[in-house]
């Protein structure tokens, strides 16, 4: 077991390793073989020719990319230091670098916004989970009837529709209609956690209709397939009651495959609802990704990369483990 | 208990059973018109292929078919003087598992992957045995396991069904099916998934547990050697219908019907000569949404004109006094095929 946790944390950093090298190389080897100057993204319209010198050696960008990508490395994990002659400035660990944009460190900057991408991704997972997995239970247990019908044909509507189609229509008839809701924004839970949770119910539910409507129909699939099995028909030949059936023996091996797809999506999640977040104006990861697009701010894009990069990573890291955890037939294997 | 004290009723007794599931190309009559009666200590053996009716037979008995919703069940099933098929859900529950119990026939994947075989045991024990703690449904479990000679119980309860033998998983499925002393033991094919070997000490096992418990056995299989080993009486079935039944040794020795003439003759047998081919039934088993007319058997019966247009126009009944057979052919045909043109054969 312990062997097998160093491996997949050893297959983990060598995924982030590439990771990084990849994004690294698109994001600073083409802007150079294209014969823009990563340095004038940086200081912006002034254009004096020693003052882009100057940043283009004090950033290291006239080092040879292998050169650069060594010492982004090594300011992950030990900190740099930036100097051009005697005007040095240092980045602690883990160091990022500095946004082109705002010339503010990358590191704190994206640790301000990951509390708006974690509560909107952990709060939509929750309802989501409770939600799809609910519905989906219920159709195939109603399989043919009223009720499969209509929250199949539900579900299929929320996989097709878009987040700024639902999220749009939702503000509109909860806060401006109904106003229900206030308007406003991102209320962090530190400084009020009632607004906090009134200022997310609207993104939650959104996000949450999206994913719920996919793990409703995996959740229906996969009991169906359960409640065909062999060791099903054991447990009610057993003599075991029909919630017994359902909600241990059919629901524990039913779900098993929807760790891997929750595992990926919350991933996938905590490196920024680029759509959710834009169109409820919360200022996450995905915003901030998106805004550092549109400003060709090459550090934060590589840093949300990162980041995005390890929560994919470390939840399939999760997802391996609870496996083994739910089925023995993993573990032993 | 009994409604004829002059005429009691047999403990298990199954009258005009049918089954039918409604499915998207029709409707698939599974079992028609079945009848048979079982005593406690005796075993029945069910032959017949593939998709001839005697697991849904015997999962109708358990009431099993009640948690499908396109299946219909009619017809009556007497455990010891209840009736089952108008009982409610729950009334089959409590019996389930308790009083009638069933071992099928892939202990691999008729067992949960995810929970322990002790585990299984005991949830077997204590759903029918609510006040009793956990240490003590746990004792029984291993004492089960002991009993179905599974090894070093005490540790082998913590494993996983993965983590037997076939032979070992297929005991472990008996001692569940057993922990309950269930008065009706139904055995769907117990010894097809596994080796010959095992097959033997699998057979005993029931046999034994059998005269221990003076239980009713019913044994589902299409392995004729299995029945001529272990049944008192035989139930031939073919395209959902009792084709023959009657006293095992009866049913072997002077079988009447084609189909049963086949199935004999398809066995294969150690002193013959290996370069003989065995005769297989020719053709394939009848689909249950559209049978054949007449006899169901016609098309496959190398005797179906012999008798006039009456085997592809009317389905014969089963008729006899304790050896019947649902066949056109008269008793003397029978004999003189049976006689001159098969036995030499087998």
């Amino acid at each position: 077991m312990l062997a097998y946790l160093i491996r997949r944390l050893i297959n983990a950093v060598i995924t982030l390793l590439v990771v990084t090298a990849v994004t690294f190389g698109i994001f600073f080897a083409i802007p150079k073989a294209i014969g823009s100057d990563p340095a004038l993204l940086y200081i912006g319209k002034q254009s004096d020719p020693a003052a882009i010198a100057g940043i283009s050696a004090k950033m290291g960008f006239d080092d040879p990319i292998v050169v650069q990508y060594g010492k982004f490395l090594k300011g992950i994990v030990a900190g740099r230091d930036y100097a051009n002659g005697p005007d040095v400035t240092h980045c602690p660990a883990p160091c990022l670098g500095y946004s082109f944009a705002t010339d503010q460190e990358v590191t704190p900057l994206l640790l301000e916004d990951l509390p708006v991408t974690l509560s909107l991704a952990l709060g939509a997972a929750v309802l989501w989970v409770i939600l799809g997995v609910a519905t989906g239970v219920l159709s195939a247990l109603r399989r043919g009837t009223f009720v499969d019908r209509a929250a199949m044909t539900t579900a299929l509507a929320g996989v097709s529709l878009p987040i700024y189609f639902t999220g749009l229509l939702a503000s509109a008839i909860f806060v401006y209609w109904l106003e229900w809701l206030p308007q406003g924004n991102y209320v962090p839970f530190t400084e009020n956690p009632g607004e906090w949770f009134t200022s997310l119910i609207l993104p939650w539910i959104t996000l949450a209709f999206l994913f719920a409507a996919t793990y409703a129909r995996l959740t229906r699939a996969n009991m169906l397939e359960t409640l065909g099995e062999d060791y099903v028909r054991t447990a009610r030949a057993k003599g075991l009651r029909e919630r017994t059936v359902i909600g241990k023996h059919a629901l524990r091996s039913g779900l098993t495959p929807l760790v891997t797809v929750f595992g990926l999506d919350l991933g996938a999640l905590l490196g920024g609802a680029v759509l959710t977040e834009s169109v409820f104006n919360l200022r996450g990861l995905g915003y901030q990704a998106l805004t550092a697009i549109r400003q060709s701010d090459l550090p934060i894009i590589l840093g949300v990369t990162l980041i995005a990069a390890f929560f994919i990573v470390f939840a399939n890291l999760v997802v391996d483990l609870v496996y083994g955890w739910i089925d023995p037939r993993v573990r032993l294997a | 208990m009994s409604i004829g004290a002059t005429n009691p009723r047999p403990y298990l007794e199954i009258k005009d059973l049918n089954v039918r599931f409604e499915t998207d190309d029709g409707i698939v009559q599974a079992v028609s018109d079945s009848n048979f009666t079982l005593e406690r200590g005796k075993t029945l053996g069910i032959v017949g292929e593939s998709g001839s009716g005697k697991s849904v037979t015997s999962l109708a008995i358990l009431g099993l078919h009640r948690a499908r919703s396109n299946a219909k069940v009619t017809g009556e099933v007497w455990l010891d003087d209840e009736e089952l098929v108008s009982a409610t859900d729950e009334q089959v529950r409590k019996l389930r598992g308790g009083k009638m119990a069933m071992i099928f026939q892939d202990p691999l994947s008729a067992m949960h992957p995810y929970f322990t075989v002790g585990s299984q045991i005991v949830e077997a024990y204590r759903v029918h045995h609510p006040g009793v703690n956990k240490k003590v449904a746990r004792e029984r479990a291993i004492d089960m396991l002991a009993r179905v000679g599974i090894p070093q119980p005490e540790r082998r309860f913590n494993d996983y069904a993965h983590q037997f033998s076939g032979g070992m998983r297929q005991r472990a499925m008996i001692a569940m099916a057993l922990v309950n002393d269930p008065k009706l033991l139904i055995a769907d094919e117990p010894t097809t998934a596994l080796d010959v070997t095992v097959q033997a000490q699998i057979l005993d096992l029931i046999r034994d547990l059998q005269e221990e418990f003076g239980s009713a056995v019913i044994m589902i299989t299409h392995d004729l050697g299995v029945v001529a080993e272990l049944a008192d009486d035989v139930l031939v079935m073919y395209g959902g219908k009792v084709i023959e039944k009657g006293p095992a040794l009866d049913v072997f020795q002077n079988p009447q019907h084609p189909y049963t003439w086949g199935l004999l003759g398809s066995m294969p047998r150690l002193d013959r000569d290996v370069r003989e081919r065995l005769s297989p039934v020719k053709g394939s088993p009848p689909s249950l949404i559209n049978l054949p007319n007449g006899c169901a058997f016609h098309p496959r019966c190398p005797y179906a004109g012999r008798n006039g247009d009456r085997s592809f126009t009317e389905v014969p009944l089963l008729r006899g006094d304790t050896h019947k057979v649902a066949c056109h052919l008269s008793q003397e045909d029978r004999t003189q095929i049976f006689q001159q043109e098969v036995l030499p054969n087998l």
